[in-house]
């Protein structure tokens, strides 16, 4: 079982349009941006929320390779898997506004909105590394029925040093599971870099222990991600698995909505900031003839609009009554 | 009608359903090749295979982990925890985790598995393999408790516990694993949420959990020899709980003592005693009394052990100290 450093993909490892790649991202980051300002500048949203800013390119390159009823499992930064997956943005702002029209119908929140079971979008933890172990009972259950389904399950750094990350991989790979692992390596959990928390070399190294294929990716590098999750896919579907990704990122804002990240070396964050993976994909598309700024610019105006409709939506819909939540704890 | 060990029973239940629903699967350490450490899942792997008799490592979290996923992806997962003890190794994913499952997604999710575990209270096992902590659970709507004192209820309990559809923690007793008693050869179910008159009386009510039901019913004989007629009931689950039953009982005999093997502290018996207040309180001729482990770890020794333990000696004494008949 080996390491391997994945790049390099180019333009024509994409199966879509590259645009509707490009729009997804900016999806990502325009509903991303509004839910920040809907929480520090306008007072409308409280509580806890992890954003995705900055990390666009791993979700959208991992979900663009999967059929809406593959598996996707995710964490409490889980909008833009959410979006990735295809979960509808109103839906997901209703349920950050805790509203019964949104995925959980209010009851999950921003660190359960990635619950939309119809998109496949199985389940969203709020508790680090949790979620590993049940990815592999996902995938245990799907080669169990003979579904040739892909399960594909996100954790950050933060997870690797945590019970559940050893013993969720251990049995993944013990009992060939089809199951991705993705670990956002953004560097920080909260505020410890993982030069403080990470006794191995690396992350990759570690998951390699466990006797699986482990890749090392640009998560900023769309394309690179996009081919990888294209290989992955087609084996895990044909049975083969698990895998292990560690894609290499940064949070462009800090671990929550609130949180200023002052922690943060500023040249460290400026060279960050110049490999913004929208920004590094919208240039090569620009080089490449294939969009121009002001059709970028256009793109961007018909997303924002997009999700100022979402954020209507969320508005205008109700609470749920009270007496309907002892309805919904047991089947 | 044929006698067959409290064992014996569970393992009918884990094979009958196994025959009728393929969706079902066993996972958890030493429950295949090794036959379950209690041999309570002794031949199962030679009769359905590696497939759905799964061996694990000692991880807890992913055995639990593991059937939450595979019971939100259609399977309807019996997971083994060794010993109860070892639970809280998987705290997070049985409370936090499958607990919550279905409210948080807004009813979405449904997570049909269930835990069996066994705590060993009685069995010299010391502080670490002893202990009995249900109540710790109240505290975590979304998961059923149940709570097994016999073979047939056993078997009826875990066939009702393996069809439902909302995740179970299904305790047994270690101790009464060879016990032995009347289990018929067709098949029933018992449903969860329905209490047991274990013993008729009129004079006290005894209500007790687990082991401590052949305790209340051994008292009850003491008593009868002294004209005193204890009814002993057997809620035989605690989530969801026959209040009905019980209060009933409470109403008729106005006496209450109420046994389990936890420690006092915010032991069942107290939750038990405060629903009686609620919803009886009019009804009662004196204290409610409890008959529970002390509050201290247990003592391996097995003298003192026994001595920690409730028993049917001290529950007889709870009565004739606290009530005048």
């Amino acid at each position: 079982m080996s390491i391997q450093v994945y790049e390099g993909a180019t333009l024509d490892c994409l199966r879509e349009n590259p645009i509707e790649i490009l729009r997804k991202m900016l999806l990502i980051r325009i509903f991303e941006e509004k839910v920040e300002e809907l929480f520090l500048v306008k007072g409308m949203l409280i509580g806890p929320a992890h954003l995705y800013l900055g990390q666009e390119a791993i979700a959208v390159g991992i979900c663009s390779n999967l059929k809406k009823e593959d598996i996707v499992i995710t964490t409490y930064r889980g909008h833009g898997h959410a979006i990735a997956k295809g979960v509808s943005i109103k839906k997901i702002m209703a349920e950050l506004f805790g509203k019964k029209t949104g995925t959980c119908k209010g009851l999950g929140g921003s660190m359960h909105v990635a619950i939309d079971v119809e998109n496949g979008i199985l389940y969203a933890t709020a508790i680090v590394g949790s979620g590993i172990p049940i990815a592999a009972g996902i995938a245990l259950a799907n080669k169990y029925q003979g579904k040739n389904l892909v399960t594909v399950c996100f954790f950050g750094d933060g997870a690797v040093n945590t019970g559940a990350f050893h013993e969720g991989l251990n049995i993944a790979a013990l009992w060939r599971l089809p199951v991705i692992f993705v670990c956002e390596n953004n560097l920080y959990a909260m505020s410890t870099h993982i030069s403080r928390s990470l006794s191995s070399k690396s992350i990759a190294e570690r998951a390699s222990s466990y006797n699986m294929d482990v890749f090392i990716v640009d998560g900023n590098d769309v394309l690179s991600v996009y081919k990888l999750a294209r290989e992955l896919v087609e084996k895990v579907r044909n049975g083969i698995g698990p895998f292990f990704i560690e894609a290499r990122t940064y949070k462009m804002k800090g671990h929550g909505v609130y949180d200023p990240a002052l922690y943060r070396d500023k040249e460290e964050v400026k060279r960050w900031l110049e490999r913004d993976p929208i920004k590094l994909f919208k240039e090569k598309l620009i080089k490449e003839n294939i969009i121009t700024e002001r059709e970028f610019e256009n793109l961007r105006s018909e997303i924002v609009k997009e999700v100022e409709e979402s954020i209507d939506f969320a508005i205008k819909s109700d609470y749920l009554e009270f007496n309907e939540l002892y309805n919904l704890v047991w089947v | 009608m044929r006698e067959i060990t409290y064992a014996e029973a569970l393992r009918e239940a884990l094979r009958e359903e196994m025959k009728r629903d393929e969706r079902v699967i066993i996972l958890g350490e030493e429950v295949g090749v090794f036959g379950g450490v209690y041999k309570v899942t002794q031949g199962l792997l030679e009769e359905f295979g590696p497939k759905r008799v799964i061996d694990t490592p000692i991880s807890e979290i992913a055995i639990i982990g593991v059937a939450a996923g595979a019971a939100m992806s259609g399977l309807k997962p019996v997971a083994e925890i060794m010993y109860m003890d070892f639970l809280t190794i998987a705290m997070d994913q049985i409370v936090t985790q499958i607990s919550k499952m279905r409210f948080m997604s807004g009813g979405q999710l449904k997570v049909p598995l269930v835990i069996r575990t066994q705590y060993s209270l009685g069995r010299v096992h010391g502080a670490q393999h002893s202990q009995f902590f249900p109540s710790w659970f109240l505290q975590s709507p979304g998961i059923k408790i149940v709570l097994p004192s016999t073979p047939y209820d056993a078997k009826g309990l875990l066939k009702s516990s393996i069809r439902d559809e909302n995740p179970v923690l299904f305790i047994e007793a270690g101790i009464l694993y060879r016990t032995k008693g009347p289990v018929p050869e067709e098949e029933y179910l018992i449903p969860l949420g329905k209490a047991d008159i274990k013993r008729k009386g009129e004079d006290v009510t005894i209500i007790a959990f687990s082991r401590c039901v052949l305790e209340a019913i051994e008292a009850a004989k003491i008593l009868e020899e002294k004209g005193i007629s204890a009814e002993v009931i057997d809620p035989r689950s605690l989530v969801p709980l026959d209040l009905e039953i019980i209060i009933n009982s409470v109403k008729r005999t106005g006496k209450v003592v109420i046994v389990a093997d936890d420690v006092k502290n915010g032991s069942i018996t107290a939750e038990v005693a405060m629903l009686i207040i609620e919803n009886a309180f009019d009804y009662l001729d004196g204290p409610i009394v409890r008959v529970t482990a002390p509050p201290l770890p247990t003592p391996f020794s097995p003298v003192l052990e026994k001595q920690y333990m409730p028993s049917k000696e001290k529950i007889v004494k709870a009565v004739l100290e606290n009530f005048s008949f």
